[in-house]
C-alpha cells in the first residue's frame, strides 16, 4: 500500500514522496473537476476542490509554524497573524479589482470606503491594483513585521512561554485594529464580494482547480524549502539553538540571529497561504486574527509530529477533515472535540502521528536486530559495561566532591 | 601592572546576586601559554567566575583583560568567543541531536554568520579537521552516533573536541573529568597537556588526583576570592586551605 510505503521510507524519501503527491494533485484533481462530465463516479466537484484547496493552505500554515516550532522551539501562538496579513495583501487587491462593479459603481473606492464617506483612496491603498505589487506585499508585510518582532524579543532573550504570551498579545492587538473602520480594512466586515484575479472569475470553476493547483504547488515548493533549510548547516544549527542555545552562543554563534531568520521566513511562508487562502474562500475579515485561529494551528502541528515536515502537513489536513466533518454533524461541540484531541495528542501521542511511527518503526528495527542477533549469539543491544570509579581523593583529605551526576549548573 | 604578557587579566572584580557576593574583590592573572587548575570548595565562584569571563555575566566592579587590551565586560559571549575565549560547561552540553561529525561541525572556527551557513558545503579541509579531532578524542568509530547516546566521559571528551575545533587562544574548561572512570581521567590530563603547549588552559577541577597529573600552577579560591595560590603542594600544605576542605 503507498501510505504504508509513505511512513516505512526514510526522512529523505518520505519528502520526495511528498512533494510528488502534492504535484500529481496538482494535476489530477483539476482534470477530475473539470474534464470529466458530473455524471461519472471520478468526478470531483467544485465544492471539494474549493474545499481541499482551503487545507492546503493551512498545510503551508502548518508547516511554516513546524520551521519556528519543530526545528528552533518558538512556540508562536501568533503565526494566525502572518497569515492574515498575508490575506489581507491579497484582498487589497481583489477589492481593487472589483472596479465599478460594486452597489456604488465608485471606479476607485471600493464598497465599504464609498459606506464610510471616505472621499479618497488612503494612502496604503495606492499600488494594491497591480498583482505584483500585492505580491511583494504578501511577502514584505509579514515578513517585516516579523524581522521586527523578532528583532526585539530574540535580542532581549525573550523565551518559552513568555515569547509565547507576546505573540499572542500581538495577534490581538491586530484583531482589535483590524475591527476598526477608521483602520480603512473594511473593518468588522473585513474585504469580500471579490470578482476577478487576474482578469479570471474567482467564482469559475477553472479559477477554483488554478487555485487549488497553485496551493498545491506551493505547498511542495515549501516543502522543498523547509527540507533544504532544515537540511543545511543552518538547519543544524536551528536545532542545536532549540537545544543548547548557550553552548552555540558560546562557539560564537548569535542564536538571535538563527531564530530571527527563521522566524521571518516562517511568517513569509504564512503571509503566501493567507493569500493562497483568500480567494478561495472569497473573504477575509478580521477574524483570522483570533488567538484561537493560532492555537488551532499549533494543534495540527502537534497531532501531525512536529519537526517533522509531513507531520503539521498530515496534522492540518486531518483535523480540518475531521473539523468540516464535525460541524457539519455537531457543531456545538467541535471545540471541545478539538481540545480533548490536543490533551489526547500531548498526553498519548507526544510526538504526533508522524513521531510515533517513526519510534514505532526504530522500536520494531531494534528488536529485530536483537532477535536475529539472539540467534546469532551476541548481544547488540546491551552497551559495553561502563564503571565509574572515583578516584580517590588524596591530599588534603576527601574532598574530591564531585559527583559523576550532571550538575545543574553549567 | 603590565597586563602585556598576560592572556587573561582580572583585578578586584566583584559580582552579587542578590545581595550575595559570589565573587569578591577577585584578582587572577593568567600568562600567555599558562596553564593553571583552579581548585575550591563547591560555591566557591569558579563557574561564575568562567562566566564572567565569557560574558554570560557582567561583573559589578572590576577589571577583566583578555590577551593584555580587550576589555571583556564590553563584549558578550558570541564576541568574546569569536575572540579566542572557549568555553567547556561544568554540565557536559553537547548538541544531543546531533551526530558527533555535526556537533563538531558546528563547533569548527570559520564564518558565524546565516547566510554562509546555508549554502555550506563541508570542505575537505574540513573534513581532514573533523578527522583529526576525531582521533584525538578517541571517538572515530562512532562519528555518525547521535551525540545523546555517548556516556557522560565520552561527551565531556565531544565538548572537549567541539573546543579544539573553535580553536580558542585560551580555553576554560570546567570539572572535566566529572564521571569519567580512573583510566579516562589520566587519558584526559594527557589530553589537556597536549592541548597546553599551543594553547592557554584554565581548568577548574575537583580530583586532586587529576591535578596532580596536570602539574601546574594551582589557584585555590574560597568565598569568590583566591585563598592560595603556588604548586599543588604549596597550596596543599596552606592551613588555610585545609581548613576549608575539611573545617566544616
Ligand atoms: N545566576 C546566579 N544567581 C544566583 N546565585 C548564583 C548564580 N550563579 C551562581 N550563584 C551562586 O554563586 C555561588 C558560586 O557558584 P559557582 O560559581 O557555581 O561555584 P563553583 O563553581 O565554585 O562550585 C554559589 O553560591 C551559587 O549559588
Ligand atoms: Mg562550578
Amino acid at each position: 500500500m503507498i501510505t504504508g510505503r509513505f511512513f516505512a521510507a526514510g526522512a529523505d524519501r518520505r519528502i520526495a514522496i511528498t512533494i510528488l503527491i502534492l504535484l500529481a494533485v496538482a494535476v489530477i484533481v483539476p482534470l477530475l473537476n473539470l474534464a470529466v462530465s458530473p455524471t461519472r463516479a471520478f468526478y470531483v466537484p467544485s465544492y471539494i476542490v474549493a474545499l481541499t484547496g482551503k487545507y492546503l493552505c493551512y498545510a503551508l500554515l502548518a508547516l511554516a509554524l513546524d520551521l519556528v516550532w519543530g526545528y528552533c522551539g518558538i512556540l508562536s501562538l501568533g503565526h494566525g497573524a502572518f497569515f492574515a496579513l498575508g490575506g489581507y495583501a491579497m484582498g487589497m487587491y481583489l477589492m481593487r479589482q472589483i472596479g465599478a462593479r460594486g452597489v456604488y459603481g465608485n471606479p476607485i473606492l471600493p464598497d465599504f470606503m464609498v459606506f464610510l464617506n471616505y472621499k479618497e483612496l488612503p494612502w496604503f491603498w495606492y499600488g494594491f491594483d497591480h498583482f505584483w505589487f500585492a505580491g511583494l506585499m504578501v511577502l514584505t508585510v509579514p515578513g517585516l513585521l516579523a524581522f521586527v518582532f523578532g528583532w526585539f524579543a530574540f535580542r532581549s532573550r525573550v523565551t518559552g512561554v513568555y515569547l509565547s504570551i507576546i505573540t499572542q498579545a500581538m495577534t490581538y492587538a491586530l484583531l482589535l485594529a483590524f475591527f476598526r473602520n477608521d483602520m480603512g480594512f473594511g473593518g468588522n466586515n473585513g474585504l469580500t464580494d471579490f470578482k476577478d484575479i487576474l482578469g479570471f472569475n474567482v467564482q469559475a470553476d477553472a479559477t477554483r482547480s488554478a487555485l487549488f493547483a497553485a496551493s498545491a504547488v506551493t505547498l511542495a515548493l515549501a516543502v522543498f524549502v523547509t527540507w533544504a533549510t532544515v537540511g543545511s548547516k543552518y538547519g543544524k544549527l536551528l536545532m542545536a539553538v532549540r537545544d543548547a542555545e548557550s553552548r552555540t552562543r558560546f562557539l560564537g554563534w548569535r542564536a538571535e540571529n538563527v531564530k530571527l531568520f527563521a522566524f521571518t521566513v516562517s511568517a513569509v511562508m504564512a503571509g503566501i497561504a493567507g493569500a493562497l487562502y483568500v480567494p478561495q474562500v472569497g473573504i477575509i475579515n478580521p477574524g483570522e486574527f483570533e488567538p484561537s485561529n493560532s492555537i488551532e494551528v499549533v494543534i495540527w502541528a502537534a497531532v501531525g509530529g512536529r519537526g517533522t515536515i509531513v507531520g503539521p502537513i498530515i496534522g492540518a489536513l486531518l483535523v480540518n477533515a475531521g473539523k468540516s466533518w464535525f460541524t457539519g454533524v455537531l457543531p456545538e461541540f467541535w471545540l471541545f472535540a478539538l481540545g480533548g484531541l490536543f490533551v489526547a495528542v500531548t498526553l498519548l501521542l507526544p510526538k504526533g502521528i508522524v513521531g510515533m511511527w517513526d519510534s514505532w518503526r526504530g522500536n520494531a528495527k531494534a528488536l529485530r536486530a536483537a532477535s536475529l542477533a539472539e540467534e546469532a549469539g551476541t548481544d547488540p543491544v546491551a552497551p559495553p559495561p561502563q564503571k565509574i570509579v572515583r578516584s580517590a581523593a588524596t591530599k588534603p583529605g576527601d574532598w574530591s566532591s564531585s559527583s559523576p551526576e550532571p550538575q545543574p549548573a553549567e | 601592572m603590565n597586563k602585556s604578557h598576560t592572556i587573561l587579566y582580572l583585578d578586584g572584580v566583584s559580582v552579587s546576586f542578590d545581595g550575595f557576593r559570589a565573587i569578591n574583590n577577585l584578582s587572577l592573572v593568567l600568562d600567555k601559554g599558562e596553564m593553571r587548575a583552579i581548585i575550591g570548595p563547591n560555591g566557591a565562584g569558579k563557574t561564575t567566575m568562567m562566566d564572567i569571563v565569557t560574558g554570560k555575566t557582567r561583573p559589578d566592579e572590576g577589571e577583566v583583560f583578555f590577551d593584555g587590551q580587550i576589555d571583556l565586560t564590553r563584549h558578550d559571549e558570541a564576541e568574546i568567543a569569536m575572540m579566542g575565549i572557549g568555553r567547556k560547561f561544568q554540565k557536559p552540553t553537547v548538541f544531543e541531536n546531533h551526530t558527533i561529525e555535526e556537533n563538531l561541525m558546528l563547533a569548527l572556527k570559520g564564518p558565524r554568520s546565516i547566510f554562509p551557513a546555508l549554502l555550506h558545503r563541508r570542505s575537505t579541509a574540513e573534513a581532514r579537521q573533523i578527522d583529526d579531532i576525531l582521533g584525538i578524542i578517541r571517538l572515530g568509530d562512532k562519528r555518525d552516533q547521535l551525540a545523546a547516546n555517548l556516556s557522560h566521559g565520552q561527551k565531556q571528551w565531544l565538548e572537549i573536541g567541539m573546543l579544539l575545533a573553535q580553536d580558542p587562544k585560551l580555553l576554560l574548561v570546567d570539572e572535566p573529568v566529572a564521571g569519567m572512570t580512573d583510566a579516562e581521567t589520566e587519558e584526559t590530563a594527557r589530553l589537556l597537556k597536549e592541548i597546553a603547549r599551543d594553547h592557554s588552559v584554565i581548568v577548574v577541577e575537583h580530583d586532586m588526583h587529576f591535578v596532580r597529573e596536570l602539574g601546574v600552577k594551582v589557584t585555590c579560591l574560597h568565598e569568590g576570592s583566591v585563598l592560595s595560590e603556588g604548586t599543588l603542594d604549596f597550596v596543599s600544605a596552606d592551613e588555610r586551605v585545609v581548613e576549608v576542605y575539611l573545617g566544616r
